[in-house]
């Protein structure tokens, strides 16, 4: 069930009927529970207790080296947790990955792969299809809306190498999309792109945190753009505040997470 | 012209390496293409020296030499993911301490047991076409059988995990498994053109038509099919040079191989150094 023009306003209004398509209940937020992750000596995140709502837009933002992307791996469960737990609803969240979407960091990506565009948001179907099965022509179908929805459907037959970095994140983001996930994870979406994608991809992502999905990303500029998200985890090895945004971003939290002077001129 | 070529053909041992030869360009090319695309070229080469000793022991102890390289092919690949896990060590340096390992051992055995029986250390390392029998025809075509089915059926697991694996693993996909049978299909495909190839430079016939083939088109299947027609062709053309020039068939199918690699640098429409447009390079 995939429908691009059922978004913004009207869709909250079939919001309740959507969700019990794919389960009983409503989305349930993603609580992190006195989560602690080492790097050899190094204790990288301490006691990291926390919760994500589903309809929102969530920020983790930090200083680098905080430990921003280490958390949203380990929720992901690509990095190994010393201690602690990710669940969602009544399950862990690892046990129901088939509604999760990641899109990992740009440079973590071979973009000399060669692969299209079609190929990278196709592999987004490749679950949903299962095991020795080709992809059927509703995969093929979400595919091109979500190719559709990123306003990147002329590129599909383009060599993912030939795009420029706003192309090629909109690519993994219409992956996302074709996927179909309740969860999205983004490390750094920003990085490297152009104002066209950055609004492409913040539009989208508000109209998925409208139909009640759970949506989150690694962020790491504090400019205009951080207005962008509803709820903020702002960390430094530990949570330092969460929350809606505006309160999280008080001075004082800000202070203890950057140090004094990066917290005032933000 | 013509007779160059049938000539050669009265022969049934040159009938059956040119079987062999057909089916390890086919499949090297293959299950090569995965290596070159997650920068694992080196990777070929440490299984395929690490066959070595397998090799040596399943002669000893009279066991099908094909299941003795498998295995140790594997141990070899265990190995090297052992170190990298449990150490600081690197997956380069890792595989550079196994691959030379296990070569040394395999010399060493093959040595050894030389003395009792008549086995030739080049005929491994090098190839020997006058030694395929029709057994080792039967028993590449089955290999060749498994690899080609296997990557066709997961072929789009295969794409997502060599392309994004941490995407692939959150979205479910088990990522270990489909490592391990990467790993297992190359450790066959290796062990498949050892009579062919021999063990020092099955590498060429993993890498460079896959390389050949990258610098031509540009999606996977697309490397993997065109990769497989250079692979073909050069291995026949090896054996064919191996004949006439009285080569050991190994070097002859890796310098035909290194010869199309040369045109499509030079000449790729679209990366070549000579013809390429300054807009393909970013």
């Amino acid at each position: 069930m995939f429908m691009p023009s059922l978004q913004s306003s009207p869709a909250r209004a079939f919001q309740p009927a959507r969700i019990a398509t794919h389960s009983t209940e409503a989305i349930a937020p993603i609580r992190v529970s006195h989560l602690d992750v080492f790097y050899r000596d190094l204790h990288a995140l301490e006691d990291i207790s926390v919760a994500v709502k589903p309809g929102k837009l969530t920020g983790i933002v930090g200083p680098n080296g905080a430990g921003k992307s280490t958390l949203m791996k380990a929720m992901l469960g690509l990095i190994p947790a010393a201690q602690g737990e990710v669940s969602w609803g009544r399950e862990s969240l690892l046990a129901q990955r088939e509604r999760l979407a990641y899109l990992p960091q740009r440079a973590q990506i071979d973009w000399r792969y060669p692969a299209t565009a079609w190929d990278v948001v196709m592999m987004g179907r490749v679950r949903k299809s299962g095991w020795l099965r080709k992809f059927s022509s509703t995969s093929k179908h979400a595919a091109k809306a979500a190719l559709k929805r990123v306003g990147m459907e002329e590129f599909a037959y383009r060599p993912i190498g030939q795009l420029s970095g706003g192309q090629q994140q909109r690519i993994f983001l219409a992956r996302a999309l074709a996927q179909e996930a309740d969860v999205l994870f983004l490390d750094e979406p920003l990085t490297g792109v152009d104002k066209k994608t950055e609004a492409v991809l913040f539009d989208i992502l508000h109209e998925l945190a409208d139909e009640g999905k759970v949506v989150l990303a690694v962020h790491h500029d504090l400019g205009p753009t951080i207005k962008n998200f509803d709820e903020v985890i702002l960390l430094n090895r530990e949570v330092i505040s969460s929350g809606v945004r505006d309160e999280v971003l008080q001075s004082e939290f800000m202070q203890r997470a950057y140090g004094g002077w990066v917290g005032a001129a933000a | 012209m013509i007779n160059l070529l049938i000539e050669p053909l009265q022969f049934e041992f040159m009938q059956r390496s040119l079987i062999v030869a057909i089916l390890v360009g086919l499949i090297c090319a293959v299950v090569g293409s995965y290596l070159l695309v997650q920068r694992l070229a080196l990777l070929g080469d440490a299984i395929s020296h690490s066959v070595l000793p397998g090799l040596a022991i399943a002669y000893w102890a009279g066991i099908n030499l094909f299941v003795g390289a498998f295995l140790s092919g594997m141990l070899g690949t265990t190995i090297i993911a052992w170190i990298r896990t449990k150490s600081p060590i690197k997956e380069d340096a890792a595989m550079g301490i196994v691959l030379s390992t296990f070569f040394a051992a395999g010399v060493t055995l093959i040595t050894l047991i030389q003395k009792d029986n008549k086995i030739d250390l080049n005929h491994f390392l090098f190839g020997n076409i006058l030694g395929v029998t029709w057994g080792d025809v039967r028993d590449t075509a089955i290999i060749a059988i498994i690899v080609t089915l296997v990557v066709r059926l997961l072929y789009k697991e295969l794409l997502f995990y060599t392309f994004d694996p941490e995407g692939a693993q959150v979205a479910g996909l088990p990522v270990n498994a489909l490592n391990f049978g990467l790993m297992s299909l190359i450790s066959l495909t290796v062990v498949a053109s050892l009579k062919a190839v021999g063990v020092v430079l099955v590498l060429a016939l993993l890498i460079t038509p896959g390389a050949t083939a990258y610098l031509l088109v540009n999606r996977l299947n697309q490397v993997m099919a065109l990769g497989a027609g250079i692979g073909i062709l050069s291995s026949i053309s090896g054996m064919y040079l191996s004949y006439w020039v009285n080569l050991p068939s190994g070097p002859a199918i890796a310098l035909v191989a290194s010869g199309f690699f040369t045109l499509a640098f030079l000449f790729s429409p679209q990366y070549g150094l000579l013809t390429q447009r300054r807009s393909a390079l970013r």
